[in-house]
């Protein structure tokens, strides 16, 4: 009796285990399926047509690219910075500490959307109307949704990712290192840049791969900040509106004038963009492993 | 290979060590040090800034009544959301028993199996296999909620639909499966840590004294860890109850007051993002949207500071400090 139940028990849970990694498969397999038709190098290369029943995506790839690399070259130094912060300078038992540490997980866990009123009401109409003011003489330049503040907005949204998984890894530095540093006479400036951080480049590099995946994939914070539905050309400068690949899934779905027509664009799009998240976190999760392997060695 | 490394680098830091000046160096610490504290604190910051700057476009509905809408207006009966039409109502109760219900269907499919999964890898799984359950269940939690939002619209809802006869194609019923599979992750992730983190001596304890494995993991691991899952369930709670593309595609959106899961539903979150594209600047649609925004941002932060709370309490149970 005792064993039927204690079997059952193993059972269902391998089940729930087994039933959770089917629907990923179902999922992938699904859009794998269908969505390769389509795939070629025009719809990576060219623009849409015909009402977006025909043509690529090479604007909202362009823009995914663009947005993403503006949010890393903000939200990534900034983030190894306060990783710096949390790893060697915090003192556990420190308010500043405690009110740090909330304020960073409470950030992880602020919904999509609202980072996306906070873009516009922040970045947008705060910031971009200030400096249109200030230095354009309220002529209409920054005070609109733009890429770049877009890029602002998904920087604060990824800041976190970049420094938990930056905090970890220095935290995996051994303490001997920079005892040993500061034993030769360096000071505590010296011993991270020249101790801590060399020894931490593949979890900056891990931090700024995940936080690329998360925000090529977000579309709530861009959706009022500077995603556009469609453009003929191209973003230039750094207050033109764009394209986004996750955007462009949303519109294609909802509002298609021809669904079925649309269908295998809309499918071929959501596997350029799964194939992109795919492997910045396959290539994340390598590098995690190998700098845990050698961390354990 | 790597000792020597770091070895070659403390000798250049010993070497810059001479080179200049104490005073100067002990000044760029000084001001380094500076400088990062700074930077940390920016991060309380930007949290305040959040608050401030949502709220504030939600603020004069304290005192004013712009086009009908007020703070009053959200809870005036009747129970209806029609912010665009010649009389515009702005009854949000519709919206958070929407949102309420996608949350609870969510909660309802995904913690059983997430807790399962969780239990199994942790304490059942072979070595081996738990290598590779643990980044899959990662690999679905990289899944944008867009490419979720898509998959429930074009696939998952077809596929109810036909099984089960419904009315409305797009329900409360679809939009929380798919929500599911997005909380799923969060819920096993943070409570798989939590059974890991069990000591192994409570294990040895339980089976030296007869129990079996099953037993030890049913009764001793998985009560031990209960801050832990409490944790997990209250993140993923939250994360459900902000989660926006997913609902917006997968929900229907449309705003009824009716408790059933087959009917079209639509969110706090879903309404943002659908309707703030077309609201006139400062406008009453507009504030009220904001202030949706603060629910939102508020609700969310309680419930990952509750869920921070227990976390910690779990590991204050089992190690006695942080």
């Amino acid at each position: 009796m005792r064993k039927a139940i204690d079997r059952s028990v193993v059972i269902l849970c391998g089940a729930a285990t087994v039933l959770i990694l089917l629907m990923l498969v179902i999922i992938l397999g699904n859009i794998i399926a269908h969505g390769t038709a389509r795939l070629s190098w025009e719809f990576l290369t060219q623009p849409p047509a015909q009402g977006m029943t025909a043509g690529g995506i090479f604007p909202a790839i362009y823009g995914t690219v663009l947005l993403v690399i503006l949010m890393s070259i903000v939200a990534v130094p900034f983030g190894v910075i306060v990783a710096i912060y949390f790893a060697e300078y915090a003192k556990r038992e420190s308010r500043f500490y405690r009110w740090t540490r909330m304020a960073v997980n409470n950030l992880a866990g602020v919904p999509s959307i609202v980072f996306g009123l906070f873009g516009l009401g922040f970045f947008v109409h705060g910031i971009g109307q200030a400096l249109d003011k200030g230095l354009y003489g309220g002529k209409l330049l920054l005070g609109q949704p733009s890429i770049l503040w877009a890029s602002m907005t998904m920087a604060v949204l990824t800041l976190p990712v970049v420094i938990i998984t930056v905090e970890e890894t220095m935290r995996a530095v051994p303490r001997e290192y920079r005892e040993a540093s500061l034993a030769l006479g360096a000071t505590r400036l010296q011993t991270i840049l020249r101790v801590v951080l060399p020894q931490s480049w593949s979890g900056i590099l891990t931090g700024a791969i995940l936080a690329v995946s998360r925000g090529a994939g977000e579309v709530a914070p861009v959706l009022f900040t500077g995603a556009a539905y469609f453009l003929p050309r191209l973003p230039t400068r750094v207050n033109d509106q764009f394209m986004q690949l996750g955007n462009h899934i949303y519109v294609l779905a909802t509002q298609s004038p021809d669904v079925e027509a649309t269908k295998p664009l809309l499918y071929s799009t959501v596997l350029v963009l799964l194939v992109l998240t795919f492997l910045l976190n396959v290539t994340a999760m390598v590098i995690r492993k190998r700098m845990r392997s050698w961390a354990s060695r | 290979m790597r000792s020597s490394q770091v070895v070659s680098q403390l000798l250049r830091v010993s070497d810059v060590t001479n080179r200049r000046s104490l005073r100067r160096r002990q000044l760029m610490d000084r001001a380094a040090e500076a400088l990062i504290l700074s930077f940390a604190s920016i991060a309380i910051a930007i949290i305040l800034l959040i608050f401030v700057y949502v709220g504030r476009e939600a603020l004069p509905l304290l005192w004013e009544n712009v086009d009908g809408a007020s703070l009053a207006s959200t809870v005036t009966p009747p129970a209806d959301w029609q912010p665009v039409s010649a009389n515009p109502r702005y009854n949000v109760i519709p919206l958070i028993l929407g949102t309420l219900k996608v949350t609870f269907i969510a909660m309802l499919f995904g913690t059983p199996l997430a807790l399962a999964a969780a239990l199994y890898t942790s304490e059942f799984a072979p070595v081996r296999l738990r290598e590779w359950i643990k980044p899959s269940v990662e690999l679905l939690a990289g899944i944008p909620s867009v490419v979720m939002g898509f998959f429930a619209l074009i696939v998952l809802a077809s596929w109810l639909q036909e099984q089960f006869g419904l009315e409305f194609r797009l329900n409360a019923l679809n939009a929380g499966i798919a929500l599911a599979l997005a909380i799923i992750p969060i819920i096993y992730t943070v409570s798989e840590d939590a059974l890991s983190a069990v000591p192994n001596h409570y294990r040895e304890a339980s089976l030296a004294l007869g129990a079996s494995k099953i037993q030890t993991a049913v009764r001793v691991v998985f009560p031990a860890a209960m801050p832990g899952i409490g944790a997990a369930m209250i993140l993923g709670f939250g994360r459900a109850i902000g989660e926006t593309m997913i609902v917006l595609m997968a929900s229907g959106n449309a705003a009824y007051m009716s408790l059933s899961p087959f009917v079209s539903t639509r969110t706090l979150s879903a309404t943002v993002a659908a309707e703030l594209g077309e609201v006139v600047f400062g406008g009453g649609h507009y504030r009220i949207l904001f202030f949706l925004g603060t629910l939102l941002f508020v609700v969310t932060s309680v419930l990952n500071w509750a869920g921070d709370r227990y976390n910690r309490r779990m590991r204050m149970k089992l190690f006695g400090a942080e």
